[in-house]
């Protein structure tokens, strides 16, 4: 194909897809009163609502139902709880979910905190949007380009950065750093907190501007030192930006693919739970499971699930 | 990328200024903190800053020293862009059709869940109907679940189709018999000329441009709808009682006043489905007529894991869009960032 014919045919969906909804409101506008309130909801809701539950909803139950088949896609058989036995009793599955619980314990805390720094430390400074922008922009850079990015400074020879920094200290004999177990897995953390950290310093950074100036000037007057000042009034006065921050680079650990998909293929020990499903489903060929894994990977998300949903409903009463 | 998760209530930057202006005193910079900050920032640009030398240096160098001996040893290129575009040397097939790919999936992918979403969150805010708060909830749950839940029986739906009583409902298209003195003949018509993951031409894209949309509305619509529900409700009710319908109304006022929500909701999706692997990878066939540069780099770090300079070439080129768009509209990312977690 050329590539005219790429882009003219990506452009000309959106242009249809347009034209039809430019047809559906023509045809809504004539609609007799009566019907009106009924064809507006179907016209504006139906589509989209109907392409999520199509697309999300369904495949969810139905991968529910998939976890406790066999391993051949599409599979007859009915296997019970097999899947998550195996998953519990895998050795390798162990390693696997020991590093998704590490990932999560680590990465999101550690990204989280140095956005905090950052953002404590920016707020006192001038000139801040420069060095804002720039720790911000590797949120814009895929986790494939990050790893590429990483793989320069992970080179095991003399042209890698980390290899230099350690024939500098003396440390004649550095290992293959990627197939360095089990360091190597937080060698991969640390491309996610490059990444992450700037999402919480910007998010923190707002929610630090937020507290107001008498709080401030009143412990000012009080004497508390600078030190007691974000302990004392900083830290939970944006306590909920914090919780917010903290879940959500959770949640994008948790669905972390591309960076193990991109540097080791989830070998030497490096697998989590959302690569292993990819894994297990269609490299190994066991949608049943990948089926389960997704399942505990969906588990793993309810408690933060529950808190958001508790929240917002707490604040749409108050609304 | 993150998604924005809702909930807390701190006051919006911008309005807290316009009401109480900082007072010049607090922000005269220590020195320390300066060193720090700026210390922080270098270290956090280096990464990108080596991918993009390394790229420039001539292949002997790269193999022999590191990025930083470029600056005792100044020798750039341009070899390694020309090598992994033209596709020669080392990289024997072009990394262009991959990045066109991109381009032909990021289109529809970002505009036509955006059209949609818009059309959603207008309606859960403004025409509210029996059930719009659960509708609501169960969106807001969605954007948190992963998309891995959805994977397999997605991937299913799309290559075997869905069948209602033996007629293919999706995609669409219809069989009959015709008969002749001797045979018996069966006929097919397809409305949309597509056959799951075979699908050649156009018609390839068709599962990855439907599932990015699949799986970008529930952000999309809660993005939209936290915007949409702040709108003046006065202007809207002023529009009805002037007779504007619903349609009218949509087009001729909530669009208009929602463009800044819409532009940052676009960035967002734009990034999203720009740096996307996964979904790329399940849904597209693997071949430069419809993988991305995601995939296809993923492909190199396995091919060319040896030529570094080849392959830092290919992840600038694929990098370089994306962090375009965020320089030049950092504003309505930023904003769209903290409508999502930050109510005013």
């Amino acid at each position: 194909m050329s590539w005219e014919t790429k882009i003219g045919g990506a452009i000309g969906l959106v242009v249809l897809v347009t034209i039809c909804i430019g047809v559906l409101f023509f045809f809504g506008s004539l609609v007799p009163r009566k019907f009106k309130r009924s064809a507006v909801i179907l016209i504006f809701a139906g589509p989209a609502l109907l392409l999520v539950m199509v697309g999300l909803v369904i495949p969810a139950i139905r991968t529910l139902i998939l976890s406790f088949k066999g391993a051949n896609n599409p599979s007859p058989h009915w296997v019970g709880w097999a899947n998550y036995d195996w998953l519990f009793h895998d050795p390798d599955i162990h390693v696997v979910l020991r590093n998704t619980v590490l990932w999560i314990a680590i990465s999101p805390a550690v990204a989280t905190l140095t956005g905090l720094g950052l953002a404590v430390l920016i707020d006192k400074m001038r000139r801040e949007s420069i060095p804002k922008s720039l720790i911000f922009a590797p949120m814009a850079v895929s986790f494939v380009g990050a790893s590429i990015i990483w793989g320069v400074i992970y080179q095991h020879d003399q042209t890698g950065v980390l290899t230099a920094i350690a024939h500098d200290l003396g440390w004649k004999n550095p290992p293959y750093w990627l197939l360095w177990k089990p360091w190597n897995n937080f060698l991969l953390m640390v491309i996610l907190i490059w990444i992450e950290t700037g999402f919480a310093m910007v998010l923190l950074s707002a929610a630090i501007k937020g507290i107001p100036n008498d709080v401030i000037e009143a412990a000012e007057l009080d004497g508390a030192s600078g030190w007691k000042q974000f302990t004392d009034i900083t830290v939970p006065m944006i306590r909920p930006t914090l919780i917010v921050v903290l879940t959500t680079i959770m949640i994008a650990t948790l669905k972390l693919f591309d960076i193990i998909a991109a540097t080791t293929g989830g070998n030497y020990n490096t697998s989590v739970l959302s690569f292993e499903m990819y894994n297990q489903t269609f490299i190994i060929r066991n949608t049943g499971r990948g089926a389960a894994l997704a399942i505990i990977l969906f588990l793993g998300v309810t408690p933060v699930l529950i808190y958001n949903m508790i929240i917002l409903r707490r604040e749409r009463q108050i609304r | 990328m993150s998604t924005p998760v809702a909930g807390v209530v701190v006051p919006e930057q911008e309005e807290r200024r316009a009401i109480v202006p900082k007072e010049p005193h607090r922000k005269v910079t220590n020195p320390w903190v300066a060193a720090v900050v700026i210390g922080i920032t270098i270290l956090w640009t280096i990464p990108i800053f080596g991918l993009a030398i390394t790229s420039i240096r001539p292949k002997a160098d790269v193999q022999n020293s590191g990025w930083w001996e470029f600056f005792f040893h100044p020798n750039a290129t341009l070899q390694n862009y020309h090598d992994v575009i033209a596709g020669t040397g080392a990289s024997n097939s072009s990394i262009a059709p991959y990045f066109i790919n991109s381009i032909a999936i990021t289109i529809p992918a970002t505009l036509i869940p955006l059209m949609l979403g818009a059309m959603v969150a207008y309606c859960l805010a403004w025409v509210r109907f029996r059930g719009a708060t659960f509708v609501f909830f169960a969106i807001f749950a969605l954007q948190i679940v992963p998309l891995q839940l959805a994977l397999v029986p997605l991937l299913q739906l799309f290559s075997t189709g869905v069948h209602i009583g033996g007629q293919s409902i999706l995609p669409l298209a219809f069989t009959w018999h015709t008969h002749t003195a001797s045979v018996s003949q069966l006929h097919t018509f397809t409305l949309i000329p597509y056959h799951g993951f075979h699908g050649a031409g156009l018609a390839g894209y068709l599962q990855v441009w439907i599932a990015h949309t699949m799986f970008g509305l529930p952000l999309i619509i809660f993005l939209l709808f936290s915007f949409m529900s702040q709108l003046p409700g006065d202007l809207i009710e002023a529009a009805q009682v002037d007779g504007a319908d619903q349609f009218t109304i949509f087009r001729r006022i909530v669009l208009p006043l929602s463009t800044p929500a819409l532009a940052s909701v676009a960035i967002f999706q734009f990034l999203w489905v720009w740096n996307d692997l996964l979904v790329a990878t399940v849904f597209t066939d693997g071949t430069p007529d419809h993988m991305p540069i995601t995939a296809r780099l993923v492909q190199l770090t396995g091919s060319l894991g040896s030529s570094q300079e080849l392959l830092t070439a290919g992840a600038f080129i694929a990098i370089i869009v994306p962090l375009c768009v965020f320089f030049a509209l950092q504003r309505y990312f930023v904003r769209g960032l903290l409508a999502g977690s930050v109510k005013s």
